[in-house]
């Protein structure tokens, strides 16, 4: 265990050190993303003031909670994309990572966790903008603070190994994009991302709790923002491991077929 | 050698790859719609050789020749289609974390260091995942400095190195575990011939102290010289020679070079051989094998010679000579 631990941290330090290297560009790229909450969280404040002050139970201030969190969770949702397979393939990255007496998805994992050390510093002085800006209205409890503490960890799992597994892919195809393409826009629509889900028809929001990725996204907000009771926190803490063992498993039975048809021509 | 002496054994060793396959043009292109073609391309065919525990042996083949494939099953990279290796006693398709404990593959024209880090960030994480001791991986750490002269560069983000800088660093950085086999894929491509010369220098000195078998690939011959007594011709997936370095011109060259200085230096010496050149007053000839003692004598008997040598020809013209030649014959099981 104890050598396990040693890896991981030296691998976080890596990525905590790699990533100071690129701080501005990281700053920017965190500003960028704001863009995005921002035009929601305007426009459905416009829609929650034009109907009376609320719309699917969010106020002003709660799409203002709501949107902020978001920014966050949205920097700890991110992981190695699927796409990076296919150049990591091609340039024989993951030749070099092969040779390694460790399996690489470790390696990731230190990676992309350390990453979010750095994006959660860099995140305090957005959010406080934003919230002079934005008003929100969000006063967590202790239990609140907790379960978020846990749950913005559970969805970095949870969509680190679905997309560690969708990734996989590209051993068998050489453009996946498409397919790419087709997962991100379900999860974009199922997620919370786009809008909170209790704006959506029934039918969609019974179908966003049957996949893995109002999980990884709405539920660690929604925890924040005390929109849940400490069962349905309990709940979706429960969720999200069953979804993290879901990826583990595929990616433990994919990943030996998948070396097998490894052919690193070139490389 | 037994398979269980050696430290290298190859038995039949084959790897196919299957190239999708499609003619040029529109028609070709929607017809691929429908009726996909491939075929399949053998990267090594058959091949058999063992190598001892200790041993630096040259892998030589032109561009294509299945080398690189055939170090990248040794080191458990690829699964071969078929055949039995195996390294260090074990089988390298399996990739125990004991068997990648022992081995490193470098390959010359990859990094594998962190770009933006210094190297001594990258060394630490290594010696974390190789689990090396941390006394252990100060002491060799620092033998590798020493060798290496690193003490400079090793603070140094890696994007600021030469390339022959850099290079130094990823062989260190591929040594700190200590592996007994080291697979080396043209590990001085792209250097100047002082750093070339230093890091054969390194591997030489590495081989001696550890003992470390050795499987070494290049295109600079003066590499395979320096390191390596025996050699491994491969030629379209099959081996073409194994054997000492010296044996390969005697098998393969028809030739020898005959060179001849004269008391005149004017002389045509066209009527016994091929001139290949003059250097400080000594003409070399290059003469037919069998015709060599014949010619010699008659340069003897008939020209004021003040000294006469008959040599072999250089191993870049055997090399060049023996990748010349078409397919291989079949390779005695």
């Amino acid at each position: 265990m104890k050598p396990m631990i040693d890896m991981y941290l030296g691998t976080v330090k890596i990525s905590i050190l790699q990533q100071f290297q690129y701080r501005v560009a990281n700053y920017f790229y965190m500003i960028g993303m704001v863009a995005e909450p921002v035009i929601y969280l305007v426009v459905w404040s416009t829609v929650a003031n034009a109907q009376g002050g609320s719309v699917g139970g969010y106020t002003a201030q709660g799409f203002a909670a709501y949107y902020i969190v978001w920014t966050l969770v949205r920097n700890m949702n991110i992981v190695l994309t699927p796409y990076a397979w296919e150049s990591r393939i091609r340039r024989g990255q993951l030749s070099a990572e092969l040779l390694r007496p460790t399996h690489p998805v470790h390696l990731d994992i230190g990676y992309f966790a350390g990453w979010k050390f750095v994006v959660i510093v860099m995140w305090l002085p957005i959010a406080a903008v934003l919230t002079l800006a934005f008003r929100p209205m969000i006063s967590p409890t202790p239990v609140e603070i907790a379960g978020f503490a846990v749950a913005i960890w559970g969805g970095f799992f949870v969509r680190f190994f679905l997309q560690w597994a969708l990734g996989l892919l590209s051993f068998w195809i050489t453009r996946v994009s498409a397919i790419f393409e087709l997962y991100f826009t379900i999860e974009l629509l199922f997620s919370g991302r786009l809008v909170p889900l209790s704006l959506m028809p029934e039918w969609a929001q019974q179908i966003a709790a049957l996949l893995p990725f109002k999980w990884a996204f709405q539920f660690p907000i929604e925890t924040l923002i005390g929109r849940l009771s400490t069962e349905e926190i309990l709940f979706g803490l429960g969720m999200q491991a069953l979804w993290t063992a879901i990826g583990i498993a595929i990616v433990s039975i994919v990943w030996r077929t998948a070396l097998r048809r490894y052919s690193a021509v070139g490389n | 050698m037994c398979a269980a002496m050696s430290a290298i054994h190859l038995s039949q060793l084959s790897k196919t790859y299957s190239v999708p396959q499609r003619e040029a043009g529109l028609k070709a292109s929607l017809r691929s719609l429908v009726r996909r073609k491939s075929r399949d391309v053998k990267a090594v065919d058959r091949i058999s050789f063992t190598v001892a525990p200790g041993e630096v042996v040259g892998f030589l083949g032109p561009n294509g020749a299945g080398k690189t494939t055939a170090l990248k099953m040794l080191s458990g990279l690829l699964y071969p289609t078929s055949g039995e290796v195996s390294v260090l006693g074990h089988v390298p398709s399996r990739r125990e974390k004991d068997f990648l404990r022992q081995i490193t593959l470098v390959m010359g024209n990859r990094n594998q260091l962190a770009w933006d880090i210094p190297a001594l960030d990258s060394f630490e994480l290594n010696r974390s995942i190789y689990r090396i001791p941390e006394a252990d991986f100060r002491r060799t750490l620092d033998e590798f400095v020493e060798i290496l002269e690193l003490k400079d560069l090793v603070q140094k983000p890696v994007r600021n190195l030469s390339l022959g800088e850099r290079m130094k660093m990823e062989l260190a950085g591929a040594l700190l575990h200590r592996p007994s086999a080291l697979f080396l894929d043209e590990p001085t491509i792209g250097l100047d011939v002082t750093m070339q010369r230093r890091l054969r220098a390194f591997v030489a000195e590495y081989n001696r102290r550890t003992g470390a078998t050795v499987l070494l690939t290049s295109h600079y011959m003066a590499d395979v010289v320096a390191l390596c007594r025996r050699v491994i011709v491969i030629h379209h997936g099959r081996i073409l020679y194994d054997g000492d370095l010296a044996g390969l011109a005697a098998q393969f060259s028809a030739d020898k070079t005959i060179g001849v200085t004269l008391d005149d230096p004017d002389v045509d010496l066209q009527p016994y051989g091929e001139v290949l050149g003059k250097d400080a007053g000594k003409v070399m000839l290059r003469v037919p094998k069998t015709d060599v003692s014949r010619v010699a004598t008659r340069l003897l008997a008939d020209l004021p010679v003040l000294d006469l040598t008959i040599e072999d020809p250089p191993i870049e013209d055997v090399i060049e000579h023996v990748f010349a030649q078409g397919a291989p014959q079949e390779q005695p099981a």
